[in-house]
C-alpha cells in the first residue's frame, strides 16, 4: 500500500487539492481567519503522509506538478501592480516612504531578534522575508540559505496574525487614514492581510495589494544586505 | 487557443526571468526577475493587459494552493521549528504588529504633511 502510494503519479497532487479544497470549505463555512486554507491543507497533508507512511520526497514527485506554476503565477503579479500604477502615482510619497520604513523595520526587528536569541544564520535567512508574500519570500529565503518551508509557514502565520490584530493595532497606534491602513496591512501581512484590507474598504484593499508587491521587491534588494549584518 | 497564447506569453516571461537569474550575479530569484520583466513589458505596451489577463488572474487566484506542497516540507524541518519556537512566535506576532504600526504611522504622517 505504502509502496504503491509512494510511486503513484496522482496521489500527492490529489491529496493536495482535496485538503486545500476542504480548507476552503471550512473557511467559507466558519469565516475565521485562523482557518486559512493553506494552513489547513498543509496540516491535513502532513497527517495523511504520516498515516500512510509516504515520505515527503515521494509526495513531492507528484505534488511538484502543482507547484510548477508558482513562478508563472508570481510573474503574473505584475498585472495587478500595473493596474494600480495610477494609484501609486497619486500618493507615491506616502507609499514609498511608508513602505521603505515598513520593510526596514521588519528586517531590523528580525536582526535584533536573532542577535538577542543568538539564532543561527540559517534561521536568520529563514525569517528575514517573513512579512512579504510567500511567492517572493520563499525564493529570497532559499537564495540566502534559509529553509523555504519554514519561511512559508512563518509568512502564513504572520498574515493570519496581522489580519486578526489589524483593527486593534490601528486603534492603539492611532492610524486613521485609509491609505496608511492599507499600506500597513500589505507591508506586514501581505496577501492574507490584503483579504482583510479589502473588507475594510476599496482604498485599503488597493493600497494593501500595492504594498505587498512593492514590499516584496524592496525586500529582495534589502534582505541580502541585512543578511550580511549578522 | 486564447488561453494557450496567454500561457505561452507568461511562460516566455518566466523563462526570461530564469535566464536573468542565471546570468546576473545577484541573489534575486527567477520569479522576481520575471515579475519585473512583465511589468516593464506592460509599461512599454509591448504586452497589453488583455494579452494575459484571464490566465494571469486564474493563476493568481489559485496561488495559495500552489504553496501547499513546498510548505508540507515543514515535515522535514520540524526539529528546527521545535528548537526555535519562541523566536518564531515573536517574529510572527510582535514583529508583525510593530511593522504594521510603523508603516501606518509613517505613511499617515507623510500623507498628512502633504494635505495640511
Amino acid at each position: 500500500m505504502t509502496a504503491f502510494l509512494s510511486d503513484s503519479l496522482f496521489f500527492g497532487a490529489l491529496i493536495t487539492i482535496a485538503c486545500y479544497a476542504l480548507g476552503m470549505f471550512l473557511k467559507g463555512r466558519f469565516k475565521l481567519a485562523i482557518l486559512n486554507p493553506i494552513l489547513i491543507g498543509v496540516i491535513l497533508v502532513i497527517g495523511i503522509l504520516t498515516a500512510t507512511g509516504v515520505s515527503y520526497d515521494s509526495y513531492m514527485k507528484s505534488a511538484e506538478k502543482i507547484s510548477y506554476f508558482l513562478t508563472p503565477a508570481t510573474v503574473c503579479l505584475a498585472l495587478p501592480l500595473y493596474d494600480k500604477l495610477a494609484l501609486l502615482k497619486k500618493s507615491w510619497k506616502a507609499v514609498i516612504i511608508g513602505l521603505i520604513a515598513g520593510v526596514l523595520t521588519s528586517l531590523l526587528c528580525i536582526l535584533l531578534l536573532c542577535l538577542a536569541m543568538k539564532l543561527p544564520k540559517e534561521i536568520y535567512a529563514t525569517l528575514l522575508p517573513k512579512s512579504i508574500t510567500s511567492a517572493i519570500g520563499m525564493d529570497v529565503s532559499v537564495e540566502l540559505g534559509g529553509v523555504g518551508s519554514l519561511t512559508v509557514a512563518s509568512i502564513i502565520l504572520s498574515g493570519i496574525f496581522g489580519s486578526i490584530s489589524a483593527e486593534w493595532v490601528f486603534k492603539l497606534a492611532r492610524v486613521h487614514s485609509p491609505i496608511a491602513k492599507g499600506l500597513a496591512i500589505g507591508a506586514s501581512s501581505h496577501a492574507i492581510g490584503t483579504a482583510k484590507a479589502v473588507e475594510m474598504g476599496k482604498t485599503e484593499g488597493a493600497m494593501s495589494s500595492l504594498a505587498l508587491v512593492v514590499c516584496g521587491l524592496l525586500t529582495v534588494v534589502l534582505a541580502p544586505i541585512f543578511y550580511g549584518f549578522l | 487557443m486564447k488561453y494557450i497564447c496567454q500561457l505561452g506569453i507568461i511562460l516566455g516571461v518566466s523563462f526570461a526571468g530564469e535566464v536573468l537569474a542565471r546570468v546576473l550575479p545577484l541573489p534575486i530569484p527567477a520569479s522576481v526577475w520575471g515579475l519585473v520583466v512583465m511589468l516593464a513589458l506592460l509599461i512599454l505596451r509591448v504586452i497589453k493587459p488583455e494579452h494575459i489577463r484571464d490566465t494571469a488572474e486564474y493563476l493568481i487566484s489559485i496561488m495559495p494552493l500552489l504553496f501547499v506542497p513546498p510548505t508540507v516540507g515543514l515535515m522535514q524541518s520540524w526539529g528546527l521549528l521545535r528548537d526555535n519556537w519562541l523566536s518564531f512566535l515573536i517574529a510572527v506576532t510582535v514583529i508583525t504588529a510593530i511593522v504594521m504600526a510603523v508603516t501606518g504611522l509613517v505613511a499617515q504622517r507623510v500623507e498628512g504633511g502633504r494635505e495640511e
